[in-house]
């Protein structure tokens, strides 16, 4: 269930990257879908009633292993999140400067190239 | 083994040295001077040890974690072929691009942007864990939608807007396919991730994360449904850019991990590609004889080029992944050559339009006499290279009982030869106009790489002799038929 | 809370008092992640961008006049790369020391576990990280705010205070 949940978030993402017409709007659009897939990612790693997979010093090592959640996705999460910080601020960045350039954030306007 | 870690730390560290230049060395001139001798050095050494990486076949574990835990590199045949070829084009684009980048300010930015493209670029090659490579891939990536967007004028902002778009879909395709892979199977390892197939093949859960594989990678590589970014991308970008995206960009992000994944990871059925090959070459080269942009021509037959090597490879013959990996060492040689000399001409006349030229041989001797090599190369007259390699995918396609693609092949290489002769009688035959009659020779080094590079044209045909071949294309195409046997190598 | 006063000015005597009062605090609470990521959640990258956020809310704060007095856009550039040097530097003398990339060569029992230094040449990359974030979001930060434009009329009119 939630799964799909997860599924409708990046839909909605690619959606608003195909269909909006506004660049701000498309930054958000992907900024969704990013989160969508890093969601889904925290989620594959979910244990039910899991605790949080930090070693502490009263802990059995093979007891906590057992019952923390997989800390695995979290650690490729972080990194993806970094990633989608990146390419953020390059879009945003970006934007500035088309706006500067054409004046618009409307991409129907934004047309000096074919193709 | 070893020596391949370097290919991947010393652009990385000559990139952020290269950044850290400014707050370090006061003189505007002498910043420029340093980054240039240094990232031409950096490109040099990992050009060596790229080349001299031939027949390495072995992993790395980084940081003595063993495999399943920790991350680590592999090379063989398909990657050494690939690193070789990624290497020497970019010290060619780096070494031309010490003149040529002169008209552009901040030259740091885009020697540190370069570099780290490259260290991105090797770094996927070498990788050999799903998630390593996707970061790897974001860095290439990124830095390429920044190089994209290096002039800041409006066209280029543009296209680089809409490259970083659509491959940030890609993107995120690629970490979902990632995130499917190890919810199935709970490792990174494409060995481990390998063997786990081979032992249950076919389950209906590994269909959607290779669908979303193909999907991504398809977009890097600009495949034909899904190429929109690239006709813009490409010229927009500064010429040893466009060299190094058309020439081994695309090839890297693209085909490599494609077939990778494909044949090795999922040792799947590639059939299904060589429609999209033909699809490719079908669609492409009629855009490419219709434009009178040089780079955009240049872009679009790229995508045509690209096309039969996704066709070679979907044969899943021998014969046609033997053509198609060398047609894919030919294409980088030429498109970048191709590019680069656009990019002298764009230098010296200030435009890109095909109909404002003519007559450049008479004022460009070398820079006309090498495009005249490249053209001839990618248009796939005898003694050159292109010939061959076009020559092997028709033959095998011919062999697997598909002539039908294999006319359609022969057509696309039709148009590709009156593609590029338009280019030769607009730009560089016929009669020179009046206020171009000044125009010098591009500058030394710009001369020097484009030599190079045709040099490498002619010789590149060498790679068919057998001592040649059994060092470098054979065990590119043994390490590829190979399929899930790849896993093998990791220990 | 006008644009204008976020940029050039600063904001309101209010907000300068408390910023005084908190920023120092969240400063050594980034250290604090920094320095002991390897045993409690933190890391790198979480205190880096604790200690960017130090420095955006002085900027925010006091006006931009303040931040570049504290950290020019220079520094802050030569510090991002400084820490990825590091990064790499320590990597290679692993490389060196213990013939294996990225091999950690401080045996994590030397000081005990659960101890500061049991985490080897970790430390140093977090450390390093923390540096690379802490600057690149500044920057990043930095250079968007101070770019901004304006449309009067049909005329667009760029605005760059720099």
């Amino acid at each position: 269930m939630i799964y799909t949940l997860c599924m409708a978030l990046f839909f909605i993402g690619l959606y608003g990257i195909c269909c909006k017409k506004n660049l701000i709007k498309i930054v958000l659009g992907f900024i969704i879908m990013d989160y969508a897939v890093n969601l889904f990612i925290i989620l594959i790693g979910y244990r039910k009633n899991g605790i949080a997979p930090i070693l502490d010093k009263t802990m059995d090592v093979k007891k906590f292993a057992l019952s923390s959640v997989d800390p695995m996705p979290q650690a490729m999460v972080l990194t993806a999140i970094v990633i989608g910080l990146a390419v953020t601020a390059l879009l945003v960045a970006l934007c500035v400067r088309i706006y500067e350039r054409y004046g618009t954030f409307d991409i129907t306007k934004i047309r000096k190239l074919r193709g | 083994m070893e020596r391949c870690i370097y290919l991947i730390l010393l652009p990385l560290g000559g990139a952020f040295i290269i950044a850290a230049l400014n707050a370090v060395v006061k003189s505007a001139k002498l910043r420029n001077i340093i980054s240039d001798i240094l990232a031409n050095l950096v490109t040099l050494a990992a050009a060596g040890i790229a080349l001299a990486s031939f027949g390495i076949k072995g992993s790395y574990s980084v940081g003595a974690w063993p495999p399943p835990f920790g991350i680590n590199l592999v090379a063989d045949g398909f990657s050494t072929l690939m690193l070789a070829t990624v290497n020497t084009i970019a010290f060619c684009a780096t070494l031309y691009s010490v003149n040529y980048m002169d008209q552009y300010t901040s030259k740091r930015h885009y020697y540190s942007l370069f570099l780290l493209m490259l260290a991105g670029m090797n770094g996927v090659l070498l990788s050999g864990d799903f998630f390593n490579m996707f970061v790897f891939i974001e860095i290439a990536s990124i830095s390429s939608y920044a190089l994209v967007g290096f002039g800041t004028e409006a066209e280029e902002l543009e296209a680089s807007f809409k490259y970083m778009v659509m491959g940030g879909i890609a993107s995120a395709f690629m970490l979902l396919a990632v995130a499917m892979l190890y919810s199935s199977f709970g490792v990174l390892n494409m060995a481990d991730i390998a063997r786990a197939i081979a032992v249950s093949p076919r389950a209906t859960t590994l269909k959607f994360p290779l669908f979303l594989f193909i999907i991504a990678f398809a977009i890097k590589g600009a495949i034909i449904p899904f190429h929109a970014w690239l006709p813009d991308a490409h010229p927009s970008a500064p010429a040893p850019v466009s060299a190094m995206l058309s020439g081994v960009l695309i090839k890297t992000l693209g085909i490599y991990a494609m077939t990778r994944i494909i044949m090795n990871i999922f040792a799947a059925d590639v059939t299904g590609l060589a429609p999209l090959g033909i699809i490719s070459i079908i669609i492409g080269m009629p855009l490419a004889l219709g434009q009178t942009d040089i780079k955009r021509l240049l872009a679009y037959s790229s995508i045509s080029q690209v096309g039969y090597i996704v066709l070679g490879l979907g044969l899943g013959t021998p014969l046609g992944i033997f053509g198609a990996l060398f047609h894919l060492i030919n294409h980088s040689i030429f498109k970048s050559l191709l590019f680069l000399n656009s990019g002298a001409v764009a230098y010296r006349l200030g435009t890109r339009e095909l109909n404002d030229m003519g007559g450049l041989n008479k004022v460009m001797p070398i820079t006309g006499g090498t495009s005249f090599i490249a053209s001839l190369s990618i248009a796939g007259i005898p003694p050159f290279n292109g010939f061959f390699s076009k020559l092997i995918i028709i033959l095998a396609c011919v062999k697997a009982g598909h002539t039908g693609f294999a006319l359609w092949a022969v057509a696309g290489s039709i148009l590709t030869l009156s593609s590029f002769m338009k280019v030769q009688k607009l730009a560089f035959f016929g009669e020179i106009a009046e206020q171009h009659k000044k125009i010098k020779e591009a500058p030394l080094l710009m001369s020097v790489s484009v030599v190079i590079l045709a040099v490498l044209c002619i010789a590149s045909s060498f790679l068919l002799l057998p001592g040649l071949r059994n060092i470098t294309l054979q065990p590119a195409v043994d390490a590829l038929l190979a399929g899930a046997e790849y896993a093998k190598i990791i220990k | 809370m006008t644009e204008n006063n976020s940029v050039s000015g600063g904001m309101s005597e209010l907000v300068k008092t408390v910023c005084v009062a908190v920023e120092e605090f969240i400063f050594v609470f980034g250290c604090y992640l920094v320095i002991y990521g390897h045993l409690s959640p933190g890391g790198g990258f979480a205190g880096g961008v604790i200690l960017a956020a130090v420095f955006i809310l002085i900027m925010l704060a006091f006006g931009k006049e303040r931040i570049l007095k504290i950290m020019p856009r220079k520094r802050a550039a030569f510090i991002e790369s400084l820490g990825a040097l590091l990064f790499l530097a320590v990597a290679w003398a692993e490389l060196y020391i213990s013939g294996i990339f990225f091999r950690n060569f401080i045996p994590s029992s030397a000081a005990g576990h659960f101890k500061l230094m049991s985490g080897g040449t970790i430390l140093i990359y977090n450390i390093a990280i923390a540096l690379k974030v802490m600057a690149g979001l500044f920057l990043v930060f930095f250079v968007l705010s101070i770019t901004r434009v304006i449309l009067e009329g049909d005329k667009l009119k760029m605005v760059k205070k720099q």
